[in-house]
């Protein structure tokens, strides 16, 4: 009733191509905004922030990355851990190196560094693509897993070879390290997610972004028209690597607080973040955020379904998680390639016209 | 008739002017194979070139040697009074050459308007942190390009389908589509690459139509290859006629419809 487009009209460009065209759609995103940064902080709690938000915000950020580089751009990569890696040690760095600049610098700049890093690991997409540049992303993941094992300079010669994060405040207000209220890290890291969120919005609705899908659909074609291939590419290395390196970045210093690299950034997370992306729906914002949000959810509701109402023990639930996702995945991709983003864009199609079938 | 500085003036009285580029003794190997073999010809400002010819002649290889796709093996490509250096295609690309594809080459997953502000990458130069920022240089450059891609999709007739992903166009649409996003680069030089292959007598019309209208209305030098005769007689103002790779004629539709060579290359020579 309420989404529909009749009697909104666009009368100039600007409009036509804002981010929701739809008046419903609009005030929609409005309101999940206000609730996200006016009502949540104040009623959230440890459980909720640690179980939940921090880790479904700092996937969000990953998965609108590595959505870039794979949804838009076409360049599959398996790199994501190692890339997070290098986010989360760079922040280290930046952190114990220059105490007294502000977090919100820190980030940013770990996720400069990951541009960097990401940008020289794409360089191979210039001649190589598909499954090739896979095996050479994934080459990425496990050499960056080991440089950051085995050169002591990056934990700070630190006995046992982990990296814990050091408090630090913004404005008086602590958001790493154990003591820091749950409200202030979820803000801290909903406040870079709507930045990432709106950056890769804005570059992939103007013309880097068509350069992108241009040569995600055909890269031949896409060159004779005009579009520079080897700029196209790395810019999609290069904007993936930055939010990959935030969400890194914030894995370790906000949500963690202590990382080993072997673990916290090992090839699972390459794949989980990959899946994200491919259940939430290859190139598409809102397809990041659906797919984060699926696979944060879905282990925290089966626990609560299956220890807390059903009773089983831990250990079977725990297995029985490992079979539900595998078998979503293979359902997705098999019923629904496009992801959870084509379910709501199909809903969206269906509402408009609602209650008429056609 | 044809001065080579000049330039001449057609049947129906139409200026054209002089040469905006010229092949030169162009041959092309593909290992052993000669695909092009010394062919040299010119386009002139403002003409409608016609490049025909058998199946295999080597018609979309000379396209693909004209829009940078191949290089040469030997012979030189001049393009408006400089010898073209070695350079990538979408470096061609955005000297002001445009292009559309025998089997059509759009990008499925996008709309056709997307498709369409594609050809305008050439003319779009807002920076990253521009465009990450948008409001500003960014969304002013986007509305100003939109303006020229919106004029492209009125003048082809596409405006109802604007906002539809390419993936769900029928086929006569698809090649109109094309057309937009070669148009929308707003090129010097036109190559249309079988513009009316798999279309009915109508789509033909339509496009032909189209075809004339762009070399009216904004001046578009236009090189195609096309299969249908009729088609290539009524538009063109002269025609090259390649047969394995080589040219067997060159003139006005009449006279290279006289050419023996061409006609003994179409219909086969008799044997006694």
């Amino acid at each position: 009733m309420f989404y529909r487009e009749s009697g909104d009209f666009k009368t100039s460009y600007e409009q036509d191509s804002q981010t929701f065209p739809i008046k419903f759609d609009r005030y929609r995103y409005y309101a999940v905004l206000a609730i996200a940064f006016l009502v949540v902080p104040f009623v959230i709690n440890d459980y909720w922030a640690n179980a939940i938000l921090l880790p479904f915000l700092i996937y969000a950020i990953a998965a609108i990355g590595l959505n870039i580089l794979v949804g838009y751009a076409g360049q599959v990569s398996l790199g994501t851990g190692g890339f997070m890696a290098v986010g989360a040690y760079a922040c280290y760095k930046f952190m114990t190196m220059m105490p007294e600049v502000s977090m919100f610098v820190h980030v940013l700049l770990a996720g400069g560094m990951t541009a960097i890093v990401c940008v020289a690991f794409g360089l191979p997409s210039l001649r190589i693509k598909g499954f090739y540049l896979a095996v050479a992303t994934l080459a990425a993941q496990f050499f960056l897993v080991w440089l950051f094992n085995r050169v002591p300079w990056f934990y700070n010669y630190s006995a046992s070879g982990q990296i814990s994060a050091p408090e630090r405040d913004v404005f008086g207000i602590l958001i790493t390290g154990p003591n820091a209220p749950a409200w202030a890290t979820y803000m801290f890291s909903l406040i870079f997610l709507t930045f990432c969120a709106l950056i890769a919005r804005n570059l992939t609705r103007g013309t880097l972004g068509r350069s992108w899908m241009a040569i995600r659909d055909m890269d031949i074609a896409a060159e004779i028209i005009g579009v520079n291939p080897m700029k196209a590419k790395l810019t999609a290395f290069g904007v993936s690597g930055f939010f990959i390196g935030i969400s890194g970045a914030l894995f370790f210093s906000v949500y963690l607080g202590a990382v080993e690299v072997g673990e916290a950034f090992g090839i699972t997370k390459s794949f989980l973040v990959l899946f994200m992306v491919i259940i939430g729906g290859l190139g598409s914002i809102f397809g990041s955020f659906a797919g984060a949000a699926f696979l944060v959810l879905l282990p925290v509701v089966l626990k609560v379904v299956g220890v807390d109402v059903l009773g089983w023990p831990t250990d079977i639930v725990a297995h029985f998680q490992l079979v539900i996702v595998g078998a979503l995945i293979i359902v997705f991709l098999i019923m629904e390639p496009h992801g959870l983003a084509q379910l709501w864009r199909v809903a969206k199609e269906k509402l408009r016209l609602w209650p008429f079938p056609h | 008739m044809k001065d080579m500085q000049e330039g001449y003036t057609t049947a129906d009285g139409r200026k054209i002017g002089g040469v905006v580029m010229e092949m030169k003794n162009i041959t092309l190997r593909f290992g052993g194979v000669v695909a092009i073999k010394d062919i040299s010809f010119d386009i002139r400002q403002g003409e409608i070139r016609a490049i025909i010819g058998p199946n295999g002649a080597g018609k979309s290889s000379m396209l693909n040697v004209i829009s940078g796709f191949y290089v040469p093996s030997e012979g030189e490509v001049w393009y408006r009074g400089a010898k073209r250096p070695k350079m990538r295609p979408y470096e061609i690309a955005q000297q002001g050459i445009a292009r559309t594809f025998q089997n059509i080459a759009l990008f499925e997953g996008m709309s056709v308007l997307d498709n369409v502000m594609t050809g305008r990458l050439g003319h779009m130069k807002s920076g990253l942190i521009a465009q990450a920022l948008w409001k500003g240089k960014a969304e002013a450059e986007e509305v100003a390009n939109r303006e020229v891609a919106e004029r492209v999709i009125d003048f082809l007739e596409i405006q109802h389908i604007r906002k539809t992903p390419v993936g769900r166009l029928p086929y006569g649409l698809k090649k109109r589509v094309e057309l937009a996003r070669a148009l929308a680069a707003e090129p010097k030089l036109l190559l249309l690459d079988e513009p009316m292959a798999g279309m009915n007598v109508e789509e033909k019309e339509d496009m032909s139509r189209f075809i004339l209208d762009v070399n009216d209305e904004f001046g578009t030098t236009i090189t195609l290859i096309e299969h249908d005769m009729g088609v290539v007689m009524d538009l063109s103002d002269r025609v090259v006629v390649m047969d394995y790779g080589k040219k067997i004629g060159d003139g006005t539709p009449d006279e290279v419809r006289n050419n023996q060579a061409v006609i003994d290359a179409y219909l086969g020579v008799a044997s006694d």
